[in-house]
């Protein structure tokens, strides 16, 4: 089998060891000690292991790190700029929108996979994206607030930014 | 407060929750703390009533001495920083934010200041747990008292600096001010060079609630930003050098036990350690995913006896109930009046019984810990709601004194009730002893839904007589298996028989958020909309009736004002209600649901849910956990059950057990009746219990089908 030996993980090529068919969760967490990604289901049911891999949103636990090994995988880590939270971090937060938090980080990189494609969901919309990710302590609606929150947030930043 | 203390006395901790452990004397020696958070003052408080409050029931189980010195204390270093130490732990209900708010209210200090370290056996106060909405009606109060005792330390410490009576200083902000002198001094100025314990008796008066300004106030959790920016560690991720990964052989099937185990080809993979210890069968490795390949490398057989399938769950609970008392002290019975004469006397009458299901609280994080040795010494990091009773489980189970171990929970990913053993510390430590290098095991999700616990299935009989005009005469209500908690109606009855029959549960169980009190309020106020059917009477009108309690009238006639009760609805469409007095709290929840004629499929559109706790502590996060309760409440009450036949579970993955997801969740509105001159009572449990019935009864005003049993529509409801 081979192996894997380079990783490009929030924008740093990072020197791994593993087997093709390892899990990114698991080479994540073990290897790389980057453990704001989780583990809940080890299936890709529940969208608590979501990365963004190239920018769209990907499970995890049941992606095998050689078909991502020339990739650019963005772990929550990797999302705010400096201390500067990304927009939707700071709506989960303004919102809310978490109890335990251990979907959080999840809940945010399919968010932010959802923002890219479609800048301005509907609440519909957000749920239908959100449907794989698992909350189990009910912070559904504020999670779709943080997210309509963090695309108002964007559009205004966009706008500043062209002007 | 004493209302208060009163009050608590009534939590009575279910059979559940109390897993016998001997109860422990805090010994750690105060001025350890000056060893390592420096100069400063310690106050702590004796508090004579926290047995009382805070182990109800316990003391009166087998006597156990309860601690009753020292409930809990806090540290106020040379740099102003407030450090406050409780067994309490935190997995997402917010306490370490509410618990911040009690204590910068009281010390008058912002909540920046305020550390909270929590659930660590070695630092902080015996507590028996966190669970039956204790934090806030007890441990919120406590760390008031503390906070206000210290509060008078620090006056007393200016006092005696500037040689000035006590009388003319005021603490506030931060310092202590001499308001005639006109001079102030912060609170850290005061505990430089200090090395002072204050051990006081814990007395009012605190600050009333209309008078709140930190406490009261909606405040984001203390440390969200740790948890947006995946800083956190939770117990999966905690790791110490040299770890090791373990993994635990499990059986075919419960309660099996080894015939044969060939363990030699794991043995040979190196670096593997292979512990093999009566049905303990382990692996420790170097990585998650040797242990993985070391475990199924191993060939075992294993013996079991047949045992009941889910399918014929409610018979066996019933049959296999005991007649004789209940053991758990007659917690759940009533027997008042004489109920056999009024029921035939009766001029309408009405039986029915209703039944839950097994279902799992599937905490997103599962079972984890990390556990290391030194000497005899073990450290345990893991994620429960008993950190001091794992601790004695862990004494028990490696034959150590408690003060040979250390358990520390890192604030977990959940519990719901769920996280009260600890079997993974125990699994993680045997390892780790064998091994001598320190092991994490983390649970599968398949582990978490086969190897943890469930919330008990039960059967519910209920029986009722009533006159013509609405007024219930005659009450009875058994409870097989599933509990006492909201066992006990809160309706105005003169004549009641109810009692809890535990039974041979097929299978382990355990808390669960809100306890039977699900179950019971469910076949309580389903049975109640039967009634009102049958006597034609208004679901609303009949329950006013006969009900006296100002909170709870206020909590259902508030709600069915929100929600529009009696108003007009769409084709299709049902209304229901559901309510009741749980832990210390008044609840009425209104359901409206939505009925496709074809499919069956049982949507529930919105929910409107009036909830009045005392005097609010942190509003937005009282909407969370309200919103949390009902949104979890969605699964158990339409679709989720645990399927098992023969000793194994069935549906227990992900992909197998359905939990509520985005597409389920209805229009939440909540009223929140704040009542300032009333103590502040839990709220992560009771907002739960209104829900289920409130569906029930809404399918039956859609549909005309009665629904008896939770989970209410795994597959849709079939109109008649």
């Amino acid at each position: 089998m081979d192996k894997v030996t380079k990783l490009n993980v929030n924008g740093s090529i990072h020197s791994i060891d593993a087997d093709e068919s390892a899990s990114l969760l698991s080479v994540l967490r073990e290897q790389l000690d980057v453990t704001g990604t989780k583990y809940g289901c080890g299936e890709g049911e529940c969208g608590a292991c979501t990365v963004l891999v190239d920018g769209n949103w990907r499970r995890s636990c049941i992606t095998h790190v050689g078909t991502v090994a020339q990739k650019k995988i963005t772990t929550i880590e990797g999302l705010a700029t400096g201390d500067r939270l990304h927009p939707l971090q700071q709506a989960f937060l303004d919102e809310g929108a978490m109890q335990c938090a251990y979907c959080t980080s999840g809940m945010i990189m399919t968010g932010v996979a959802l923002l890219a494609q479609k800048p301005d969901p509907s609440a519909g919309e957000i749920a239908e994206f959100m449907e794989g990710n698992v909350c189990r302590c009910g912070t559904h609606p504020r999670i779709v607030n943080a997210i309509r929150r963090a695309a108002h947030a964007m559009k205004g930043a966009g706008k500043e930014s062209r002007s | 407060m004493k209302d208060l203390e009163t009050l608590a006395t009534q939590l009575e901790p279910e059979r559940y929750e109390l897993s016998a452990g001997p109860a422990y004397r805090f010994q750690v020696d105060r001025r350890d703390f000056f060893k390592f958070l420096g100069a400063g003052i310690v106050v702590s408080c004796v508090l004579k009533d926290v047995g009382a409050g805070q182990e109800s029931g316990g003391g009166r189980r087998g006597g156990e001495a309860l601690p009753k010195d020292i409930g809990s204390w806090l540290h106020i270093g040379e740099d102003g920083v407030v450090t406050v130490y409780t067994g309490k732990v935190e997995m997402g209900q917010n306490i370490r934010t509410s618990l911040t708010q009690a204590v910068a209210e009281e010390l008058s200090v912002a909540p920046e200041k305020i550390r909270m370290v929590m659930g660590d056996t070695k630092l902080t106060p015996f507590d028996r747990g966190t669970f039956g909405s204790l934090t806030t009606p007890v441990m919120n109060l406590q760390l008031r008292r503390v906070a206000s005792a210290a509060r008078d330390v620090l006056v007393g410490v200016a006092a005696a600096q500037w040689n000035v009576d006590r009388k003319g200083l005021v603490a506030a902000e931060g310092k202590v001010t001499d308001v005639a002198g006109k001079r102030s001094v912060e609170y850290a100025a005061l505990a430089k060079g200090q090395l002072l314990t204050a051990t006081l008796p814990a007395e009012d008066p605190l600050i009333p609630a209309s008078q709140w300004k930190v406490a009261g106030q909606s405040m984001p959790k203390v440390d969200g930003r740790d948890f947006v920016t995946g800083k956190h560690r939770y117990p999966s991720d905690q790791k110490v050098p040299d770890m090791l990964h373990g993994k635990i052989l499990r059986p075919a099937a419960f309660g099996a036990t080894l015939a044969s185990v060939d363990t030699s080809r794991a043995e040979q993979m190196p670096g593997v350690t292979v512990v093999r210890d009566g049905n303990f069968v382990g692996v420790a490795a170097p990585t998650a995913e040797t242990a993985g390949r070391a475990v199924a490398a191993i060939k075992a057989e294993w013996k079991s006896d047949p045992q009941p399938s889910s399918k014929e769950l409610f018979d066996v609970l019933k049959k296999t109930s005991s007649e004789g008392a209940d053991p758990t002290g007659d917690a759940g019975r009533v027997t008042t009046g004489t109920v056999d004469e009024a029921m035939a006397a009766a001029e309408h009458r009405l039986q029915q019984t209703y039944t839950v299901s097994y279902i799992a609280h599937t905490p997103l994080e599962p079972r984890a810990a990390l556990a290391q040795w030194e000497g005899d010494n073990v450290t345990v990091w893991t994620g429960t709601q008993r950190p001091f009773g794992v601790r004695a489980e862990l004494a028990e189970a490696f034959h150590i004194p408690e003060d040979h171990v250390r358990v520390l929970m890192p604030d977990t990913g959940s519990g719901y009730g769920g996280k009260h053993t600890g079997e993974t510390a125990i699994e993680a430590a045997r390892l780790a002893r064998a091994a001598k290098r320190p092991v994490r095991v983390v649970w599968t999700r398949e582990e978490e839904f086969t190897w943890a616990y469930f919330r008990p299935a039960g059967v519910m009989d209920l029986s009722a007589g009533a006159r013509k005009d609405g007024t219930i005469t005659a009450w009875e209500h058994h409870n097989y298996n599933s509990g006492a908690a909201g066992i006990k109606t809160y309706y105005e009855i003169a004549n009641q028989r109810i009692q809890f029959h535990p039974s041979r549960s097929p299978l382990r169980q355990g808390s669960y958020r809100a306890l039977a009190a699900t179950a019971n309020h469910f076949a309580r106020e389903s049975f109640m909309d039967e009634l009102a059917h049958g006597l034609k009477m208004d679901p609303l009108e009949f329950r006013l009736k006969n009900m006296k309690n100002d909170r709870l009238r206020a909590v259902f006639e508030t709600g069915a004002k929100k929600f529009g009760w009696g108003g007009a609805k769409a084709a299709g469409h049902g209304f229901g209600m559901g309510g009741g007095y749980e832990k210390l709290g008044y609840i009425a929840t209104f359901a409206e649901v939505a009925v496709n004629a074809k499919s069956g499929e049982v949507k529930v559109v919105r929910v409107v849910t009036a909830f009045d706790c005392g005097a609010i502590v942190n509003p937005d996060n009282l909407r969370n956990q309200i919103e949390g309760s009902n949104i979890m409440g969605l699964g158990g009450a339409l679709f989720e059950a645990i399927e098992f036949e023969n000793g194994r579970i069935l549906n227990g993955r992900m992909s197998e057990y359905r939990v509520p997801r985005f597409s389920d969740v209805p229009v939440l509105e909540t009223v929140l009746v704040d009542r300032k001159d009333m103590p502040s009572v839990g709220a992560g449990e009771c907002p739960m219990v209104g829900l289920a019935p409130a569906i029930a009864n809404a399918v039956f005003d859609a549909t005309g089908v009665r629904l008896r049993g939770l989970p209410l529509v795994p597959n849709g409801v079939k109109s008649s």
